[in-house]
């Protein structure tokens, strides 16, 4: 009987309480650029999403404490997503209007890019998805709030195949040869069977397709079929706790980890830490940067940041890959409104809508970035109406049992190959959702 | 003393049948239905629509299709999820391949597929009942995430395997707004509130609760249990596709089979135990509980930090929505094993006898 009343009691405060909030929440106003930072540090990809939002976070913080963009400050808010696709859209419908509205968002998973994608122009918010997300969102004439800045999967995946031709000693070596696709069993892992179907009609070499279902611990009957098959390579995409089972199968089948390549979402420290000498010899595409403890940035970090207590996550993993993820992604979130500040006015706080010009034009060039810290880190990224994407550049770095070490030159997709697949893709999408092309005018604005 | 029903006499069959026999309860629910319809457009934001309530609404109509299987036929399934996936794809299929589709037919042909297959996999459940059955409906989650994983047909061979759609629109009215969104789906919500109500008081129903409740007697005094048993999974798998077909079509606007995973189908049986087995009020109270309250805690959580001056990080706050969801579930199933639906009407037969309880 009182606990029948206490229950009552405490689901009407509950409910009182709950309307009280999203008030207070509704009427909170600042004069801060505000970035929504959707992050998981729980849940099955908690070891890599962590470090991504560390850095992350960690870049907006010494924006602040570089005095901001061109003075405005920089405020934000973490709102956890689990990497579930619904929890990600109500992170985003409770964060796009907040703190004056949001200036970006950045999904950091492709289910949620992909959810976000037909909500985005709506509300007139981009969508920065570095390195990941969908490929056809290159093309910005289809994909107007769309940036997969620095590169998509097919360039991740038409690099891979150009890398194995390569140490195969030249592509005509890759006829008659056998690769196996491993792949996450959902639209992050299909984004590969695209550029490689095609690349494998042009080399002809014969693809397998062998996916893995979400979380990515049951791979032994795949392991099963690749020492059956004997595949020449294989490639790895793969995210979380699926890339150091496959290398532990790898290691357990007597698999050459020289010959498997992964995405560049398995080629972290989390996912070889463990395994350490067993996983030596695995390659794993880098959309740009590696693990970067010497560059300019993270010394800067260290010290402005860590060094006065005001670190995100442990100090150790300054520098390392998913952190230089994080920190880059944020800066081109950043830059993006700097560049969106030259056409609206200096030292204001940009909408949505004008920091989408800011990206749509944004030309971070090899000067800019060395004085942002990125020497060395990353190549000059330029963005355009046509091209959302802005670069194409990539580089191989290998596990060497303690630490990834590049073993490749810096090397380019080949748009000859690209630009078809992705204009037929924005074409078939515009088609289903009658959009139209942009034309040139819209360009403008 | 807060309602009473003195002085109310039924002198018709017809008012004998009412759904609700008293005035009060009559008039609280009109005035609920009507405030939904009226008063919620002019309170919430965007915000409450597009994350709160709309998913409420649809997971609502979802727990009221699982409610007539589990709560009311007693056929325990795993399978629901999976059924929710059939409608979705298979509306997306009817809408984008048909010329000219209108929009409510195509999710209601989702909600006829759902119905094929809800009954196929269904059969089982003439041979096996209880735990067996469940495990035997797994099988359908298991194989419509393939399904829709490997054929290329069912998202229109997209080479992600992830399907969208947009430019809804109803007999000229385009739904765009997440306003126009939450109308449309409450209007969904209501109509099949309504049929399920009336359908589980009709010899149907009561056909459902002989079965659930013993079935060798229920078939000892003439009732079929293969009509009885399949009538069932395919009002409730119509219903849960319909529902399916919203989340992909209004509330998620493009989706992929994960969205509809294990989970999901977990996800509605918890809504379906901790509301209330058989009762249609328990079906809100469980979607309630399930999607609303996490949300909750997650915002509710770092406010009440701040309020006492510490900042709790994000992981921190993930951990302790967890703890405390999972600690309210177990809570709530000792003080109430038969869900919120027995809670609430114990409440009201308090406060109907209220001060002066026999």
């Amino acid at each position: 009987m009182k606990l029948r009343q206490l229950v009552l009691a405490t689901t009407v405060a509950a409910a009182g309480l709950a309307s009280a909030l999203v008030s207070t929440v509704a009427t909170a106003q600042t004069k801060e650029q505000f970035f929504p930072v959707l992050v998981y540090r729980t849940g099955a990809y908690a070891p890599n999403g962590v470090p991504f939002a560390n850095g992350y976070v960690d870049y907006l913080k010494l924006v602040n404490a570089r005095g901001g963009i061109n003075g405005v400050k920089v405020s934000f808010e973490e709102c956890e997503t689990g990497y579930a696709t619904d929890r990600g859209v109500e992170c985003y419908e409770r964060l796009k209007g907040k703190n004056g509205g949001a200036t970006v968002f950045q999904p950091l998973s492709t289910g949620i890019t992909f959810a976000l994608t037909e909500k985005a122009p709506g509300d007139k918010i981009p969508l920065i998805t570095a390195g990941y997300g969908r490929s056809e969102s290159a093309d910005g004439g289809v994909f107007k709030w769309n940036f997969p800045l620095a590169g998509t999967y097919w360039v991740a995946g038409d690099v891979i195949v150009q890398d194995i031709g390569k140490r195969a000693g030249g592509m005509d070596k890759l006829k008659g040869k056998h690769i196996a696709l491993v792949y996450h069993d959902s639209p992050f892992g299909k984004e590969a069977i695209p550029i490689l179907q095609e690349r494998a009609a042009m080399h002809g070499f014969k693809l397998s397709l062998l996916p893995v279902t979400h979380p990515g611990v049951e791979q032994k009957s795949t392991w099963l079929q690749i020492r059956r098959d004997r595949p020449d390579y294989v490639v790895n995409w793969g995210w979380g706790v699926m890339n150091s089972t496959l290398l532990k199968e790898a290691q357990a089948t007597g698999y050459p980890r020289e010959n498997i390549w992964g995405v560049w979402w398995a080629g972290a420290e989390p996912d070889v830490k463990d395994i350490g000498m067993g996983a030596k010899g695995y390659n794993a595409i880098t959309m740009q940067h590696g693990t970067e403890k010497g560059s300019a940035i993270v010394k800067e970090v260290l010290e402005k940041l860590h060094a006065k207590g005001q670190g995100t996550g442990p100090k150790d993993e300054v520098g390392e890959v998913l952190y230089m993820r994080g920190l880059f992604s944020a800066m081109f979130a950043v830059e993006g409104v700097r560049q969106a500040q030259e056409k609206y006015g200096k030292g204001k706080v940009m909408t949505g809508e004008q920091a989408r010009w800011g990206y749509e034009n944004l030309n971070l060039t090899q000067p800019k970035l060395d004085a942002l810290g990125f020497k060395g880190v990353l190549r000059p990224i330029s963005t355009s109406c046509a091209d959302h994407m802005g670069a194409n550049w990539a580089r191989i770095h290998t596990w060497d049992g303690t630490k990834w070490q590049f073993t490749s030159d810096w090397m380019q997709a080949d748009e000859q190959i690209i630009k078809p697949m992705v204009k037929a893709a924005a074409d078939k999408y515009a088609a289903e959702k009658k959009i139209t092309r942009r034309t040139p005018a819209d360009c403008q604005s | 003393m807060f309602y009473r029903e003195n002085g109310q006499y039924k002198t018709s069959y017809r008012s004998d049948q009412q759904i609700f026999a008293i005035a009060q309860d009559r008039w609280a629910i009109l005035a609920l239905i009507a405030f939904a319809f009226i008063g919620v457009p002019f309170i919430a934001d965007e915000y409450m629509f597009r994350a709160i309530l709309i998913p409420f609404l649809i997971l609502s109509l979802a727990a009221l299709g699982v409610n007539i299987l589990v709560g009311y036929c007693g056929q325990i399934s795993l399978g629901s999820g999976a059924f929710m996936a059939v409608g979705a794809y298979m509306a997306y299929n009817t809408y984008i391949r048909i010329e000219g589709m209108p929009l409510i037919v195509a999710l209601l042909a989702g909600g006829f597929f759902a119905t094929l297959v809800g009954m196929f996999f269904g059969i089982p459940s003439l041979r096996v009942k209880g735990l067996y059955l469940a495990v035997a409906t797994l099988a359908a989650q298991f194989f419509c995430d393939w399904a829709f994983l490997r054929v290329g047909w069912f998202t229109n061979n997209n080479p992600s395997g992830s399907v969208s759609v947009s430019n809804l629109n109803a007999f000229g009215w385009a739904i765009d707004t997440p306003l126009e969104k939450y109308l449309f789906c409450l209007i969904f919500l209501v109509v099949f509130g309504l049929l399920a109500k009336n359908l589980v008081r009709s010899a149907i129903g009561r056909e459902w609760m002989a079965i659930r409740d013993m079935d060798v007697a229920a078939a000892v005094i003439g009732i079929r249990p293969v009509y009885a048993k399949l009538s069932a999974f395919a009002v409730s798998s119509f219903i849960v596709g319909v529902a399916g077909a919203l989340w992909g079509f209004v509330h998620l606007g493009s989706w992929e089979p994960a969205a509809f995973s294990i989970d999901r189908s977990f996800q509605l049986l918890f809504m379906v135990i901790i509301g209330g087995m058989g009762s249609i009020m328990g079906s809100f109270f469980g979607a309630a509980f399930i999607v609303i309250l996490p949300i909750f805690l997650n915002q509710f959580l770092p406010a009440m930090g701040d309020m006492l001056g510490v900042s709790i990080s994000t992981a921190a706050v993930s951990h302790t929505e967890f703890m405390i969801f999972g600690a309210l579930i177990v809570w709530f199933l000792i003080v109430e094993p038969h869900g919120l639906a027995k809670l609430w009407s114990v409440a009201k037969q308090k406060l109907r006898l209220w001060p002066f309880p026999h």
